[in-house]
């Protein structure tokens, strides 16, 4: 129970709702109870021959009396189920408020599916602790309490030997229930087998036909499916249990009733109206009884998903404002430092980056070049601080970059990565991201210069299209050039472009390159590119080589230098040929 | 793609007979089984009612005229019943589900081995994921439909049927008095139903725009803080959200209504039967008995008529997910063979391509009018830049796809004519994206086939060179194989799937060389592998690496589609065509590497 006392905040948030639910159990459990009573005292008048008139008095007052409690009952479900709900919506704002905070660091070590699985299953599970599991076992003990007194101020033996058969019953349920969570996982675990082997099978078939090993695939299904077939019985083994043993036990507890208070009626010692309550009182007793085993899994699944929960929303952010941070920091002008910068992802991986120096000055463009792994991603990465650096400094205009608030330090730093990602909203929507609201003249503007306006009239709705709606997908090149839209629109001082035309065709990017230039004046660029038709013109070319700058300088300072530069440069220019070659 | 985003949004109505026929064909092979099944169902729902009508028995009979022993055998026979029901009830469950169970597992099968059967083709276009939904959730949800769906219709059915007739075998009357509250509750169960089910579709598709949203955001979450959009996405996440919970908040007033209202019917039902009933026992045209007997029958009532609207629900998506998984069995994109195969009977080794043309789409050609000839044991290299068509060429070899024109001859047989298990048989082929299988080295080197031997597998690792770093390994052959060989490096992968080759000895090996570079003393072990897996065999090589073209018996330069020269490393370099640029783009740094 211990995780689930980080509840107790939105419980308290919700007490007066919580509280007018206790009294409506309460109430509607009063009324519950008095219905066999009413029914007793009517047998027994049936027995005296009553009158019509008394007969229909009574028939009036059961329907009277079952309303009542019908109401409450409405009203319980409408303040605590509700109640649940509100705190699930809570809970879940709360949730998401944290992850947002999270470093990136944390997405890249756990997959979208594991977190989007806490975000539902687990506070599902909560959710579930919070409504059904309260109300009923709220409305278990109260049913208990009040029904129990009844039935022994009518009969004590009877009573006794009725409820006998019920805490078993409980026991029964709660044990079967915690059998079938078991092997309800177990199966799981062989289901998730089986996806597996089919998305293995599936994604190597190239190989499997070609060794015409399909025969053998199938074989090897088949066995899987068996093993599932096998424990999906297991389950039903325990499954096939739960109804047997409620007709068992419930029908135990009436039996008991008709022959021993059927034999004290005989005796004179009780009249057939209080065994037709007492019929009634265990047909009451009977649900709450089941409920409470039930509950007690829901309360343990519960616990489990809280734990996990909380393993999250006590995650550090890591990279947030500090008490070190300059407030009085409100604008930047762009011009950055490096020194001494080395970085790596965790403590026991290798460093990406070693010892950077480099100043880029306001204004200036920068290129980065070099292999893949050669660490060009990291390096940009640090400026916006989406991570820090492990060791050494970095200074935006003489500041080091963890003493400039992060949202001034981000909102002047436009960032067009290299897996251009757009969100399932219109264009306009997405090119305006950065900004407060829809500037539509600002988007259609920006999406000149990034050479993305031509397209955008070719879609059916323009820049009202949503994204991924009806089939409409951007080809990679349409996406990175509306990326790159979406960042000149914040204005930023410093823009960064991480291979962003790897997609865009080369025609189309001296295009762009073209635009670009006027709208870089007096902004700090730093581009990556795998292209020199992309660097060539920069202000100063950085080669990135094993974390480590080989080489510096501009286009015709490392043509002249012969080294990893000059043969990449070289290779393109083969590569052209060769492409044009018909 | 338009069409098979539709494949997934179907939502099935809840009852289609040609859908419906086709599933019972399933449950065919154990149609004795069902028929046991729904027997024993007819006998196992009369118990239940038997019950209140003995408690009649007792008390009108007995208790009334104050038989003690009349009054034990009574609660004996309840007792007996009550066993009876529940062992029946128990084996019923049980066997009912078995039979379930036993037919998702003849349909999970029978995708399974439909898919085995599919060309790859129909693997190119259709995302992986898809195929595998297919093969495991839709099938598991047609789990209820066959394990308690089809039969316990029948169980609910004949309850309520059981109780009738007690009822009215008891008092004609009464029953009338009694069952006036049934429509009321049917047609409030079913207008409940279908509340709900609009409500639930509601809260699905609120809970489908947060799972969307969440989805998205998590994965564009970098793009969330470069923006520095933390707040407002806060607040329009808040407000699907608050979607989320309102839609539940709507359905909670539904279940409100209904859970209450039913107790209510089944109290105004009490109160008919003391109202009117009560009246009879006075007239004495009743025993008391009855009264109790009835109210214990119209609680029976209930769960039968709730379970059955229940099961429409069931019926719903068991409905869509068979139709997709029709969909996947109706198509048939295979790869034929011929009527009358030509038996292969060991091959020599010749390879002839005529007058090749191919094209994916059956239009842009990726192919055009390839002639080449292969004679046996010799070594081809082919070389070409990105999108030459050099993986198409070795592609249609093997069948992987039909040649739109012109013929592909294997010692003078037309491919086409002969089986295509027989002719993969004869020809290996190595990826250059090595897949291996979750599995042990073993498994993966000769791909769970046991009729090659240990022996054999560790000699072609000796051979390739693989057998050092498996035998540095804790389990050596037997040492557990990741998914997709996740803890092995690229170079061991390589080995492996050389050594896969080499133990099923085909005589035709093709050979798509990894780019990928590692370092050299891998390097030089994967050299020496390919120098020894070509031995004595035609090969077919898409080559990467400087050794393989200098070894080559030919050189073919595919270009744009086109064979454009043929020759040897020497000539053709001397041509200075495309080839020399070729060699100094891709190379040429081999060689300086070496000769560092």
């Amino acid at each position: 129970m211990k995780n689930l006392l980080t509840l107790k905040k939105y419980f308290i948030q919700y007490k007066t709702k919580l509280l007018w639910g206790m009294i409506f159990i309460l109430v509607s459990n009063t009324m519950t109870v008095y219905l066999p009573i009413l029914l007793k005292d009517s047998i027994n008048e049936i027995q005296k021959d009553a009158t019509s008139g008394i007969l229909l008095k009574y028939a009036l007052l059961i329907v009277g009396t079952s309303i009542v409690a019908g109401i409450f009952r409405y009203l319980i479900r409408q303040t605590i189920i509700v109640v649940s709900r509100e705190i699930e919506y809570d809970l879940r704002n709360d949730f998401w408020q944290h992850i947002q905070k999270l470093p990136l660091k944390y997405f890249q070590n756990n997959s979208t599916g594991n977190i989007m699985s806490h975000a539902t299953n687990d506070i599902n599970a909560v959710r579930g602790f919070i409504g059904p599991a309260v109300m009923y076992s709220i409305d278990t003990v109260i049913r208990l309490v009040i029904v129990v007194a009844i039935m022994f101020s009518l009969n004590l033996a009877l009573t006794i030997y009725a409820l006998l058969p019920l805490p078993i019953l409980s026991y029964g349920v709660y044990r079967v229930g915690k059998l079938i969570h078991e092997k309800y996982t177990k199966i799981q675990e062989n289901f998730s087998q089986l996806t597996t082997r089919a998305q293995e099978n599936f994604s190597g078939i190239r190989v499997i036909k070609s060794y015409v090993r399909e025969a053998n695939e199938i074989k090897r299904w088949n066995e899987l499916s068996q093993e599932f077939l096998r424990k999906n019985m297991n389950l039903v083994r325990i499954q096939s249990l739960i109804m047997p043993i409620l007709t068992i036990i419930t029908g135990i507890s009436i039996i008991v009733v008709i022959w021993v208070g059927g034999t004290k009626v005989i005796n004179g010692e009780m009249n057939l109206g209080e065994m037709a309550a007492f019929v009634m009182y265990l047909s009451i007793l009977i649900w709450p009884v089941i409920a409470f085993g039930w509950v007690m899994n829901i309360i343990q699944q519960a616990e489990a998903s809280m734990k996990r929960l909380n393993k999250i929303l006590n995650e550090p952010y890591e990279i947030q404002d500090s008490s070190s941070t300059d407030l009085s920091v409100k604008e930047l002008k762009g011009e950055i430092e490096l020194r001494n910068v080395s970085f790596k992802y965790s403590e026991s991986l290798p460093e990406v980056l070693k010892e950077i120096n480099l100043k880029i000055k306001v204004g200036s463009t920068v290129a980065i070049v070099g292999h893949t792994g050669s660490g060009k991603t990291s390096f940009i990465n640090l400026i916006p601080r989406l991570y820090d650096v492990t060791s050494g400094q970095i200074f935006i205009d003489g500041i080091n970059v963890k003493s400039i608030p992060l949202d001034i330090l981000r909102t002047n730093i436009a960032v067009v990565q290299q897996e251009s990602f757009l969100f399932s909203d219109s264009v306009y929507g997405n090119l305006s991201y950065g900004l407060r609201d829809i500037d539509k003249q600002r988007v259609e503007e920006v999406s000149r210069i990034a050479n993305f306006d031509k397209d955008v009239q070719s879609f059916p709705n323009g820049y009202d299209t949503v994204v991924g709606e009806r089939g409409i997908t951007f080809s990679g090149g349409q996406k990175q050039r509306a990326s790159l839209a979406r960042a000149l629109a914040t204005n930023p001082k410093i823009l960064i472009l991480d291979d962003s035309f790897s997609a865009v065709d080369t025609h189309t990017e001296e295009e762009i390159l073209k635009n670009l230039k006027e709208f870089m004046k007096n902004r700090t660029s730093i581009i990556i590119s795998h292209r020199i038709s992309t660097v060539k013109d920069a202000d100063k070319i950085v080669v990135l080589e094993n974390g480590r700058i080989a080489e510096q300088g501009t286009h015709y300072e490392l043509v002249a230098l012969n080294g990893l530069y000059a043969e990449l440069h070289y290779k393109q220019l083969l590569e052209k040929e060769l492409e044009e070659l018909n | 793609m338009a069409d098979n985003k539709q494949d997934d949004e179907i939502l099935g109505k809840a009852y289609d007979s040609k859908l419906m026929k086709r599933l019972l064909t399933y449950i065919k092979p154990y149609k004795k089984y069902v028929i046991i099944a729904i027997l024993l169902n007819i006998f196992v729902a009369s118990l239940g009612p038997l019950r209140p009508y003995l408690t009649k028995v007792a008390i009108d009979d007995y208790i009334v005229n104050a038989n003690y022993h009349g009054l034990m055998i009574i609660a004996l026979l309840l007792f007996g019943s009550l066993i009876l029901q529940a062992v029946v009830q128990y084996f019923l469950t049980y066997y009912t589900q078995y039979l379930g169970q036993r037919t998702l597992y003849d349909i999970r099968t029978q995708i399974f081995e439909h898919t085995q059967k599919l060309a790859l083709k129909y693997f190119d276009r259709t995302p992986i994921g898809r195929i595998v939904t297919r093969t495991t959730n839709d099938v598991e949800s047609l789990s209820e439909l066959f394990s308690s769906g089809i039969v316990m219709v029948f169980s609910d059915v004949f309850i309520i049927i059981w109780i009738l007739v007690f009822m009215f075998s008891m008092d004609i009357p009464l029953s009338l008095v009694t069952l006036s509250v049934l429509p009321v509750l049917v047609y409030g169960t079913f207008l409940f139903r279908k509340k709900i089910r609009e409500s639930y579709r509601d809260v699905r598709f609120h809970l489908a725009r947060l799972n969307s949203y969440m989805q998205e955001h998590v994965t564009g979450m970098s793009v969330v803080q470069i923006f520095r959009k933390e707040k407002d996405e806060l607040k329009k996440f808040s407000s699907i959200n608050a979607d989320h919970r309102d839609a539940n908040i709507k359905s909670i007033f539904y279940y409100a209504l209904f859970f209450p209202g039913v107790e209510l019917l089944s109290s105004i039902a009490i109160a008919l039967i003391v109202w009117y009933g009560g009246g009879e026992v006075v007239q004495k045209s009743v025993g008391i008995g009855d009264l109790f007997a009835f109210i214990q029958f119209t609680e029976m009532f209930f769960r039968p008529i709730r379970d059955l609207s229940e099961k429409y629900n069931i019926m719903q998506t068991s409905m869509a997910s068979s139709e997709r998984i029709f969909k996947l069995l109706d198509n048939k994109t295979f790869i034929n063979n011929p009527e009358n195969p030509i038996k292969l009977n060991g091959v020599k080794g010749d390879i002839q391509f005529k007058d090749v043309w191919f094209a994916y789409d059956d239009e842009n050609y990726v192919l055009k009018n390839i002639n080449l000839q292969i004679n046996p044991g010799e070594t081809v290299a082919i070389v070409g830049h990105t999108g030459a068509g050099k993986s198409t060429l070795i592609n249609i070899l093997t069948r992987f796809y039909d040649i739109n024109k012109g013929s592909v001859l294997l010692d003078g047989i037309d491919i086409r004519k002969v089986d295509k298990r027989d002719l993969r048989k004869y020809i290996s082929i190595v990826l250059q994206d090595v897949f291996l299988f979750s599995g042990t080295v073993e498994s993966n080197i000769n791909m769970d086939n046991n009729e090659i031997s240990l022996e054999k597998i560790m000699h072609s690792s000796k051979t390739v060179g693989a057998d050092k770093f498996i035998s540095n390994l804790p389990n050596k052959y037997n040492e557990e194989v990741k998914e997709r060989g996740a803890t092995l490096s690229v170079g061991q992968k390589q080995l492996i799937s050389f050594a896969r080759a080499l133990a099923y000895d085909p005589k035709i090996l093709i050979l798509d060389e990894a780019t990928s570079s590692i370092d050299t003393e891998t390097e030089q072990l994967i050299q020496s592998a390919i120098e020894k897996l070509l031995v004595g065999r035609t090969a077919i090589v898409i080559a990467h690496r400087l050794s393989t073209i200098q070894n080559a018996d030919k050189i073919i330069v595919l270009h744009k589609g086109e064979i454009r020269e043929i020759g040897n490393h020497q000539e053709l370099l001397a041509k200075r065509g495309i080839y020399y640029k070729l060699y100094q783009l891709q190379y040429k740094d081999q060689e300086l590497r070496k000769s560092n």
